[in-house]
């Protein structure tokens, strides 16, 4: 029944019922399965678990197939599909406009490692407030599987000739805590029970929320030796914690991980995530070095290791930073906007 | 200093110098100093002290790009009818830079006036017998003024811009502008704290000029005296012009990147914004953001004004090829955004402190695929600040990127003007659904054409209605904004496209046309040739020729222009470009034997245009009996077998 389904959304002091269908979108157009789709779905199910306003989210991406998935969740928010690389920008100017706004960015690895790394790299550094999702698979898929910059070293092109990549790989991971984010996490698109409490992370994160999920191109990038495949990504698989995310008051902050217990952060909008240390005891979440180091082993001894390598809790967000009005700017009066004819005349005088 | 076409070279027809120059209130001075070296405060205070005594004056900073170090000049002219455009020959030469004297003096009219430093170490009095020189003993007169400060290790740094001012001082005496006007600018440059630096300077212009009243003549043929000409006038460049248009429309997202000569669009409007729009908590109704890009810029005031706010960003030549992807897409997916192109020399770096009008058809269709662009081009600074409000007005009803085109001279450098007059209309939004709306109207199709003129409606994100929602794309869409391929649906959207830039014709600022509806001759210009136009059209009835006279403020062409051109035999269309674009805007919309009538006369050497490079051309042409002539802006031999648009080709 409708009325069963419905989701119950908080909207400034009033809460609204809406149907499951608002939270859903358009039918995949994408391969059959393929990583992203995957994804998508989680992203439905943290939007619904957490009771995300569509109406106040906005989604928006590049170009490439990741690209091409804000059309297939939260049909009741206004999306933009925007240029390859750039969406970055357009975000910025979202929240900007709208301090109000939840901002959701799906991008590719060809979008956001290739032509997109300065865009990428500047929200980064900016915080940018948006839960930035990258669909790393290492690939272009949309113009028949061209090496990525997150391409491994001597991965192959699947067609006849076969080439091999000659150049390494960027770690976007890397390069966003390099550049400021204040959460940045890999996963991988067949861990739902990891990535779906990520996604609520991400969402309830003020600032810039990396998320690189390793997404297999099942038709380009799927072949035995590649590190971007299903095949190798679980067989490879090590978590750094095991995920858990609730909404809970609880009083106070802990961010300080020990080995082998449980550490509780708490994010921006008084929710906590949980985080177990697993095989990598020494990791401590609030620290860009160990990130890095971290991230720099994994690469090392060839695992894949997920989970949330940074956070930042106590940055200020960008939009935060511009010190605007309580009042989203797509919504001040004239008044607001245009000063008085006593202050241009004032202005004329001193000229 | 370049040599610039001049109405007085005897190479150029040589019949518009044949009016006697006025001894009073018709002066143009020329200072060449180093860059970096302090005198434009010094310039200012000439600027001032005229305004101050009624006499319509302004100012251009004629740079190359270079920080610290290299020559530049500032040219100041003062004209009692108000004519301020660019002159190539002025009536005072100050050379505080020996590097350009000698070049400089050379190039000056017989009979002009040279002050120079007396420290040169050659002697400029020998080098033209036909110029009144003075050797100035800069030195000895700027420390009289401001003795040795041991005790300042700044001293002589200071020194080196003090002694700017014991040249407005001898200037002044020259030129019989009131010393009690100089003090009085000078006061206002150094206000406030700064007056202890105020006071010698003060000293410094009067050593100046005491020691001219003591050693020159007092009665040189350049002259000014009290006007009551400048009362309730300003002077103003048009980027802070434009930047005061950004904030009285109601500019709510500015996004730039820094690029001569637009940066100080974005600074002037930062600088006011935060002035002005800042509450007493320190919260502010505005977002300034300095992108990583062009780029980054567009994007971001796009992203701006799709979620609803009045974006804007500023840029230069360079930056608009950057941005061109960007805004082609903002042009499908029909998203408001006003983009201020201040235009330099291109191409590429090109003269980058040098003024153009290169890049108007560009604007116009910039994109991929058909695009066809609002662009708004001021010709006054008072333009600069209405047509920018205006901008932002329309970008929200056409839900379209509109481009504001200034140029260099016109953005960059100090003109006169009348006081700008606060908005009449309320701020423009456009149709824009609320939640209330989209209740009440039961539908929502973001491209539908529900009015007939192209203008569709749409929502912005935040809008909590289960109407509000569209998908916004650079692919092809229906009238819901859904993906589409089907030949049929991609065609009547770049129709109603076409329609509504046809809405937009008729609605954008129309065409000024002045003088003699039944002259002969007909004169068409737009953006800063318009300081240039007036004096101009004086020259040519001076000589026999009438004129009627056209300005352009905007694109796409109004039908009034083909009106214009239906009144008059010959129509000139005078552009600060090579190759007559907008004349090729403007045969595309004349029929027939309209367009055999247009004779085009460019201007493309990096200078501003001058009276003489438009009255020159005319007054060759005019006199050729027939023959469709091929008249180009470049007078000095430079620009021969350049192509340009021959006349009826």
């Amino acid at each position: 029944m409708a009325v069963q389904t419905d989701i119950q959304v908080e909207s400034a002091g009033r809460t609204l019922s809406l149907p499951v269908s608002a939270f859903q979108g358009l039918p995949s157009t994408l391969c059959k399965g393929c990583g992203h789709n995957s994804i998508t779905s989680y992203l439905i199910e943290a939007a619904k678990s957490t009771g995300l306003n569509p109406y106040k989210t906005v989604k928006l991406s590049g170009i490439g197939c990741s690209s091409k998935t804000p059309a297939y969740f939260l049909q009741a928010s206004h999306g933009f599909n925007a240029l390859h690389g750039r969406m970055p920008s357009v975000a910025t100017g979202a929240v900007a406009a709208n301090r109000q706004l939840v901002c959701i960015g799906v991008s590719g690895d060809g979008d956001t490692a290739n032509i997109g790394l300065g865009q990428f790299k500047h929200a980064c550094r900016r915080n940018t407030p948006m839960v930035y999702i990258i669909e790393n698979n290492g690939c272009y898929g949309l113009t028949k599987g061209q090496f990525s910059a997150t391409a491994d070293l001597n991965a192959r092109l699947r067609r006849p000739t076969g080439e091999t990549n000659p150049t390494l790989p960027l770690d976007l991971c890397a390069e966003a805590i390099i550049a400021g984010a204040t959460f940045v996490a890999r996963s991988f698109s067949g861990d739902k029970k990891q990535l779906v409490p990520l996604i609520k992370a991400a969402l309830a994160h003020k600032g810039t929320a990396v998320l690189d999920i390793l997404s297999p191109c099942v038709t380009f990038n799927d072949f035995q030796g590649s590190t971007k495949s299903w095949v190798w990504a679980r067989e490879h698989e090590e978590q750094l914690q095991d995920v858990g995310f609730y909404v809970r008051r609880l009083p106070e902050i802990e961010v300080e991980q020990q080995p082998g217990e449980t550490t509780n952060v708490q994010l921006h909008d008084g929710s906590w995530i949980t985080l177990r240390a697993l095989k990598h005891k020494d990791h401590d979440i609030a620290s860009r070095d160990s990130a890095l180091r971290v991230i720099a082993a994994g690469r090392d001894s060839g695992e894949f290791l997920t989970g949330l390598l940074y956070l930042d809790n106590a940055g200020v967000d960008f939009v935060s930073s511009l010190r605007p009005v309580e009042t989203p700017l797509s919504m001040l009066p004239d008044e607001a906007l245009r000063p008085s004819a006593e202050t241009l005349a004032e202005i004329m005088e001193s000229i | 200093m370049p040599s610039t076409p001049s109405l007085v070279e005897p190479a150029a027809s040589g019949s518009a110098a044949a009016k006697p120059k006025s001894v009073f209130n018709d002066l143009s001075i020329r200072v060449g100093t180093v860059n970096g070296s302090g005198s434009q405060s010094a310039n200012l205070v000439i600027l001032r002290a005229l305004h101050a005594m009624g006499i319509p004056c302004g100012g251009k900073n004629v740079f190359p790009s270079n920080i610290e170090g290299l020559p530049t000049w500032f040219h100041l002219r003062a004209n009692v009818a108000g004519h301020l455009a660019h002159r190539a020959d002025p009536d005072i030469l100050v050379c505080m830079n020996e590097m350009t004297a000698h070049g400089d003096l050379l190039e000056l009219k017989p009979g002009a006036i040279c002050v120079y430093r007396d420290d040169f170490s050659a002697d400029l009095s020998t080098v033209r017998d036909d110029v009144t020189c003075f050797a100035v003993p800069f030195n000895k007169l700027v420390e009289q003024a401001y003795p040795p400060d041991k005790t300042d290790k700044s001293y002589r740094d200071k020194l080196r811009k003090v002694i700017n001012m014991v040249y407005v001082g001898v200037v002044a005496s020259i030129c019989d502008i009131e010393i009690e006007a100089v003090e009085t600018g000078i006061k206002l440059e150094f206000p406030g704290r700064k007056a202890k630096a105020g006071a010698i300077n003060i000293a410094a212009a009067r050593a100046g000029y005491e020691w001219a009243r003591a050693n020159l003549p007092t009665d040189l043929p350049c002259r000014v005296k009290r006007l009551d000409a400048t009362g309730d006038k300003i002077l103003i460049d048009g980027n802070k012009a434009a930047a005061l248009g950004a904030v009285f429309g109601g500019v709510s997202v500015m996004t730039w990147y820094p690029i001569t000569p637009s940066s100080s669009v974005a600074e002037d409007t930062e600088a006011l914004l935060r002035r002005y729009r800042t509450d007493a908590e320190g919260n502010q109704t505005f977002a300034v953001i300095q992108a990583e890009d062009e780029l980054a810029a567009i994007g971001m005031a796009i992203g701006a004004g799709w979620a609803g706010a009045r974006a804007m960003t500023a840029t230069s030549g360079p930056g608009i090829s950057l941005m061109t992807e960007f805004v082609g897409m903002g042009y499908f997916a029909e998203i408001p955004v006003v983009i201020i192109d201040v235009q330099r020399m291109g191409p590429s770096t090109g003269l980058p402190t040098r003024t153009s009008q290169g890049d108007v058809l560009k604007l116009h269709l910039l994109g991929h695929g058909d695009c066809r662009n609002i662009v708004l081009i001021p010709g006054t600074v008072e333009e600069c600040f209405n047509l920018v409000i205006e901008s932002l007005d329309l970008a929200q009803r056409f839900q379209t990127p509109v481009f504001v085109a200034l140029d260099l001279d016109l953005g960059m450098n100090l003109w006169l003007s009348p006081k700008f007059k606060y908005p009449e209309k309320p701020i423009q939004r456009g149709k824009v659904l609320t939640a209330e709306d989209l209740e009440r109207q039961g539908s929502f199709h973001r491209y539908k054409d529900v009015d007939g003129d192209g203008i569709c409606q749409r929502t912005i994100p935040g809008t909590e209605h289960p109407l509000a929602a569209y998908f916004t794309r650079g692919t092809g869409h229906d009238e819901s904004s859904g993906y589409s391929e089907r030949p049929e649906v991609w065609k009547k959207n770049l129709d109603r496209l076409a329609r509504k830039l046809e809405t937009a014709r008729g609605e954008i600022p129309a065409p000024v046309v002045e003088g003699d509806p039944d002259a002969e001759v007909g004169l068409i210009a737009y953006g800063g040739t318009h300081a240039a136009m007036a004096e101009a059209r004086e020259i040519l009835a001076d000589e026999g020729v009438a004129t009627a006279y056209c300005r352009i403020r905007a694109l796409p062409i109004a039908d009034g222009v083909a009106d214009f051109v239906e009144q008059h035999k010959r129509v000139y269309v005078v552009e600060q470009n090579r190759d007559a674009q907008i004349m090729t805007l403007l045969r595309e919309r004349l029929r027939g034997e309209l367009i055999d009538r247009l004779v085009s006369i460019t201007h493309y050497d990096g200078t501003p245009i001058a009276a003489g490079d438009v009255a020159v051309p005319v007054l060759e042409r005019e006199r050729i009996a027939a023959g469709p002539e091929i008249v180009t802006g470049a007078r000095q031999g430079n620009g021969a077998g350049a192509p340009t648009m021959a006349a009826g080709a």
